[in-house]
């Protein structure tokens, strides 16, 4: 398959414009989408598709994801744009307690087929209420899938497979990624739902993470490479379904794991990993899994804090060490 | 004889009159079931508001969408679930509406168009405007309707889904059941406004209040807003003034209000005064009302017999339906 260089929002715009082409009930709908959204991640859809099908909506949050229920059980396909994550609280009761809960409680009556897309994570100093990763939120909720790609070919790939899903996908994007390039193939193709992927092979010590941290894992492999340490890294990909297999399989040979988000620490995606690491692996681990998260306090403005609080390569090196020991 | 009361054909002045039978009925026999400890979790009941559900679901076809909320056996009942698949999943039975996985506050049929009754107040406003976006989208005559209380008009979801509804015309009516109480507290404490209706004004919609406990008065109103919105001319939020017969749920000690107060709107029950308008127009004998009473309530019986009949789900079926299984893609 061709590739072409483009950047992550490119590739995501890609995959909704495939998707689009193919079914008629996809409708894409939020804040300011028809100006192309916040990182271009929607822009020309409304040129090719019209506002029939790109819908400009209300500062509503609730309304859009309601909105998008409403229409997803009567027979569209919503593609549903929250702009910032932390905008997704004005809208947490229509995600946790109806599109998460229409199919269970109604008895399978009905599935819900939305994705809600939403841009996450540290960028520029944004302060607190644009810069948080709320990954666990979703990924708490049992009727939620929960996606958080680390680079282009994978958003497009995994948008794709989000769309053509019968239920509520959170599709979450890290900001500093949107504008990252990479080499993405050029046709429709589709990452399945729940497959972790090997970024890169390490005999020394696992890193398990997702979205921009896995960059900086790589980052962090590199340097540890320096020092003689053969780390290796596993891009999750999906958080639910959670590609376990995967990484137990990998574990089991390195006998050594961290578990790297930008998300907080304290009751995170890592605590749930590490815990499934250890019920399965205990005798074969070497050391006790770590984890590597933000600290606990809202992400907070000023340069220096901002990096005091997010964990950056130097400290999955660093945990990598400690690890080792 | 004539053909019509007041321009409700009689066929449909009938069919509402049963159904508000086939309501308080239920709900009468339910809440002594929920006393008896027969039934588990809460039971809101819809008693003394039954000329709303039958009236407006009269003028709707089972391929039009509603919205309900926990006080929702009458929406289900009325928008054509059968009673044994309320009951039973009332029971917790797998023969109920939602296979037992609902219970009183979720009951649902997408087939008949009804989106599930709702434990969230104020639920129902997007949903039902998203049924109302899908139905203009895919060119076809649906309406929506959204049921909701008079508690549930101070959410924000009420505000963010009319301001949306109107901008785009949406083929929805958004139905106030306005029976006085928010839960335990009158609504006159908690709310700016004493005619609900004007709030429609902020949304450049029609807002116009009626009778609630009158069928012909709610058939009238949702008739109008119903023809505006299969015409393309966009919502309209009806305010229809009912009265909560019962406490908020069965077993509710309602210390927040007077015997007195229940007793003097009890006068305007709006089974018998819809009786009685049929009777004077000659449309239903009082031994005709009589049978239909009698069959109502012996079919309310067969349906806690079929759902005492039923089997729970199996314990190894819990975690059916979190997701869309491979096999129904």
């Amino acid at each position: 398959m061709s590739t072409k260089r483009m950047s992550f929002g490119q590739a995501t715009v890609d995959a909704t414009r495939f998707a689009m082409r193919q079914d008629e009930r996809i409708i894409v709908l939020g804040e300011d989408i028809s100006w192309g959204g916040n990182f271009g991640q929607f822009r020309g859809l409304l040129e090719e598709f019209g506002p029939k099908r790109v819908i400009d909506m209300p500062i509503s949050e609730a309304a859009i994801m309601s909105v998008s229920l409403g229409a997803a059980v009567t027979g569209l396909r919503p593609v549903a744009s929250m702009s910032f994550v932390e905008f997704t609280f004005g809208a947490m009761d229509e995600i946790v307690n109806q599109v998460a809960k229409f199919r269970y409680m109604f008895g399978g009556q009905t599935s819900v087929p939305i994705v809600l897309r939403a841009s996450d994570g540290t960028m520029r100093c944004s302060a607190s209420h644009h810069s948080s990763s709320l990954e666990v939120r979703f990924a708490h909720m049992p009727g939620l899938k929960v996606v958080a790609p680390s680079n282009a070919a994978d958003a497009k790939g995994l948008l794709r497979s989000a769309i053509a899903d019968d239920d509520p996908v959170v599709y979450l994007e890290n900001k500093q990624m949107t504008a990252k390039r990479a080499p993405v193939p050029e046709d429709d193709y589709n990452v399945p739902l729940g497959s972790a992927t090997i970024a890169r092979p390490g005999r020394d010590v696992t890193i398990i993470t997702y979205s921009i941290p896995a960059l900086r894992a790589l980052e962090a492999c590199a340097q540890l490479e320096a020092k003689g340490i053969d780390a290796g890294v596993i891009d999750l990909r999906s958080l639910v379904p959670l590609d376990m297999t995967t990484v137990l399989e990998t574990v089991a040979q390195t006998r050594l794991a961290v578990v790297v988000h930008e998300a907080w620490r304290f009751g995170g995606l890592g605590a749930e990993i590490a815990s499934q690491i250890t019920e399965a692996l205990f005798k074969e681990l070497v050391a006790p899994v770590a984890r590597v998260g933000a600290a606990s306090a809202p992400i907070p403005f000023s340069p220096p804090l901002e990096a005091a609080v997010v964990p950056g390569v130097s400290d999955i090196v660093a945990a990598v060490e400690r690890v080792i020991g | 004889m004539a053909t019509t009361l007041d321009g409700i054909p009689n066929e449909v002045a009938l069919a509402i009159h049963r159904r508000m039978v086939r309501i308080r009925a239920f709900e009468e026999y339910v809440s002594e079931l929920f006393l008896q400890g027969k039934l588990q979790g809460f039971v809101h009941t819809y008693i003394g508001q039954e000329a709303i559900a039958a009236g407006v679901c009269s003028l709707l076809d089972d391929s039009d969408y509603i919205t309900s909320t926990h006080r929702g056996h009458g929406h289900a009942i009325a928008k054509g679930i059968h009673l044994n698949q309320i009951m039973a999943e009332l029971f917790g039975n797998v023969t109920g509406a939602c296979r037992g996985r609902g219970g009183s506050m979720h009951v649902a049929d997408f087939s008949l168009g009804m989106l599930g009754a709702n434990g969230i107040v104020g639920g129902g406003f997007g949903i039902a405007a998203g049924a109302a976006l899908s139905a203009k989208y895919r060119g076809t005559n649906q309406v929506s309707v959204c049921f909701f209380g008079d508690g549930a008009i101070n959410k924000g979801t009420f505000h963010e889904a009319l301001n949306f509804a109107a901008v785009h015309d949406l083929p929805a009516v958004f139905i106030c059941e306005n029976n006085q109480y928010a839960q335990f507290t009158a609504g006159g404490r908690t709310t700016a406004v004493n005619d609900l209706a004007v709030r429609a004004a902020s949304y450049n919609i029609p807002g116009v209040t009626a009778d609630g406990n009158h069928a012909g008065e709610v058939y009238r109103a949702a008739h109008e807003a119903l023809n505006r919105a299969r015409a393309g001319r966009g919502p309209t939020l009806l305010n229809l003034l009912t009265y909560r017969f019962g406490g908020h749920y069965v077993g509710d000690a309602e210390v927040y209000r007077d015997k007195q107060e229940v007793e003097k709107r009890r006068a305007l029950d709006p089974i018998p005064r819809w009786e009685q308008a049929l009777n004077d127009a000659r449309i239903l004998s009082a031994d005709e009302a009589t049978t239909i009473w009698a069959a109502t309530r012996q079919a309310v019986a067969d349906a806690e017999q079929f759902a005492q009949d039923s089997p729970f789900p199996q314990a190894d079926t819990a975690l059916d339906w979190v997701f869309t299984e491979a096999a129904d893609r």
